[in-house]
């Protein structure tokens, strides 16, 4: 169940708010309010603009307990346009040849749902960036 | 600080053990290698052990196998760091006898991981990760090194048939060990065909889920004699951290905690590379083979995975590595596998490695790492003359 953890990741999860160094400037998801690169206090929100670009990825085919029915999958480690990288799932790719370099947006999706009894876990999932702006016509999937 | 030795050495096949329990498995490797080294008294206990609170619902492993295996009342304790759990145990029974603490500490390895099904072992070994933004975002234990693989072959421009050599040569090797879980050879065809796990990562690529204990006693150098005909002396012992999860890596393929881990111990034992004949390396995962070859100064970063096409590997190769089969084909019970690697090197050492002995083993590593590179601790071993 563990909903008072899900409730203190929602801004991360829902958001993607991390934070920024007073220090030095840098730009840090998710939050560790040390800066990793100058090791200053750094506690201060900032909110991350979601866009970002495929730096690695893989399909999941054999899941770990939680993910099975959404296997098989695609994750990522995503460079945000900020800076820092971000582990996430891919969506709306289905047919899509995804490669490295190739920009994409951040959504927010289902991530996990632990029965139905459970939680049902929403968080940053990352999808490729439209072209045009006809977003609006894109599925809302529930993936 | 006093000089240590390994005086004792045993482990049990690395298998599915359906009619051994976690205790049963342990209490067998630490029999063995109390047996081994002819000890009457044991001062401490460490057990490496990942996963015996998920996958079987048991903690307090200190207390629970020195009871099993009749050593009521020593001091005993379970040590728990991902897949390094091993090493990093033996790293502390160092410390106990290198600190004049203790004189004959008994250091096991354990795992029991195959009484579940495969999504709770993967979920088990996806803890080894960031919970919160890792594991939670469905990225498995093989889906963070898939993440490096496709990296490294993005960077340097290599194909995944380049990753070959390293299973075929730990299949090779295990033929001749009779502890391994897969003694049978491998081709390069088997590796271009195997099931895909996480693309690029199949399941050649792959260690496996298995079951296994290993244990090995250690005593202070100076009177190690007493006890083995050739002790096998720790020339140096270093643990090292990196970030847990790999987008916090300021250097993705840079394995920094290898790197630092790897540093250390050869500071300790006044080594280079050059001087290793051997390294039991952390291959749970061909992609991990080629980044540890690296971060240790094997090989020029993105240039690891050529030392398994030239051959440098192989036993009489260069650096021959898994050289009793390795995580690939010895098996990969987590907690336990720090410690076969260490007794494969002492093996060696003591010159009882029959059909794959390396010729004129003086020096061997071993490196065992937690995580996806975030523990990572190196042992150098020396024969004792
Ligand atoms: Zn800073």
């Amino acid at each position: 169940m563990e909903i008072a953890r899900h409730w203190r990741l929602q801004r991360h999860r829902y958001a993607l708010v991390g934070e920024v160094c007073n220090h030095c400037g840098v730009k840090i998801f998710p939050a560790r309010d040390v800066c990793p690169e100058c090791n200053a206090p750094a506690k201060t929100p900032y909110t991350f603009s979601g866009k970002g670009e495929v730096y690695s990825y893989s399909t999941v085919h054999h899941p770990p307990e939680g993910f099975e029915h959404f296997a098989p999958y695609v994750v990522a480690l995503v460079r945000l346009a900020e800076g820092p990288l971000v582990a996430a799932q891919l969506t709306d790719v289905e047919g899509e040849k995804i490669e490295i370099g190739m920009p994409v947006e951040m959504v927010t999706r289902k991530l996990r749902d632990d029965g139905s009894r459970g939680t049902i876990v929403y968080g940053y999932k990352f999808r490729p960036v439209i072209a045009s702006g006809t977003s609006a016509d894109v599925k809302d999937a529930s993936v | 600080m006093r000089d240590v030795s390994i005086i004792g050495i045993g482990e049990t096949p690395v298998g599915e053990h359906w009619e051994k329990s976690l205790k049963e498995l342990a209490g067998d490797a630490i029999q063995a290698a109390i047996k081994d080294a002819q000890i009457e008294r044991v001062d401490v206990l460490y057990v490496g052990n990942m996963c015996s609170g998920t996958l079987n619902g048991q903690e307090h492993l200190g207390a629970l196998i020195s009871d099993w295996v009749g050593l009521r009342g020593v001091e005993a304790v379970k040590i728990e760091a991902a897949c390094g759990s091993g090493a990093a145990a033996l790293r502390l029974g160092y410390v106990a006898v290198a600190g004049e603490l203790a004189d004959f500490v008994v250091v096991a390895g354990v795992e029991k991981m195959t009484d579940r099904p495969s999504e709770q072992v993967t979920a088990a070994l996806a803890m080894a990760s960031d919970a919160d933004f890792e594991a939670q975002n469905g990225l498995s234990f093989v889906a963070l090194n898939a993440l490096l693989m496709r990296r490294y072959m993005h960077e340097f421009g290599v194909c995944h048939r380049d990753f070959a050599p390293f299973a075929i040569n730990a299949h090779k090797n295990a033929v001749n060990n009779p502890y391994a879980l897969f003694p049978h050879a491998v081709t390069a065809e088997d590796f271009s065909a195997a099931k895909m796990i996480a693309d690029p990562v199949n399941l050649l690529d792959s260690s496996p889920v298995c079951d296994g204990a290993a244990a090995v006693v250690l005593c202070p150098t100076e009177i190690a004699r007493q006890f083995a005909a050739r002790p096998v002396r720790i020339r140096a012992s270093s643990a090292a951290t990196d970030t847990i999860a790999l987008h916090d890596r300021r250097d993705l393929l840079g394995l920094e905690g290898a790197a630092l881990s790897a540093a250390k111990a050869y500071s300790q034992a006044k080594v280079t590379p050059k001087d290793i004949d051997l390294f039991e390396l952390h291959d749970a995962f061909t992609i991990m083979s080629v980044l540890s070859l690296e971060a240790c100064g094997f090989a020029e970063r993105g240039r690891g995975v050529r030392l398994g096409a030239q051959g440098d590997i192989a036993i009489g190769g260069k650096i021959p590595i898994t050289t009793m089969g390795g995580l690939k084909a010895r098996g990969h019970p987590v907690g336990a596998t720090g410690i076969y690697q260490v007794i494969e090197v002492a093996l060696q050492l003591r010159e009882q490695a029959g059909a794959n002995q390396v010729r004129d083993a003086r020096l061997g590593m071993a490196q065992n790492i937690g995580g996806s590179g975030a523990t990572v601790v190196t042992t150098i071993l020396e024969a004792v003359e």
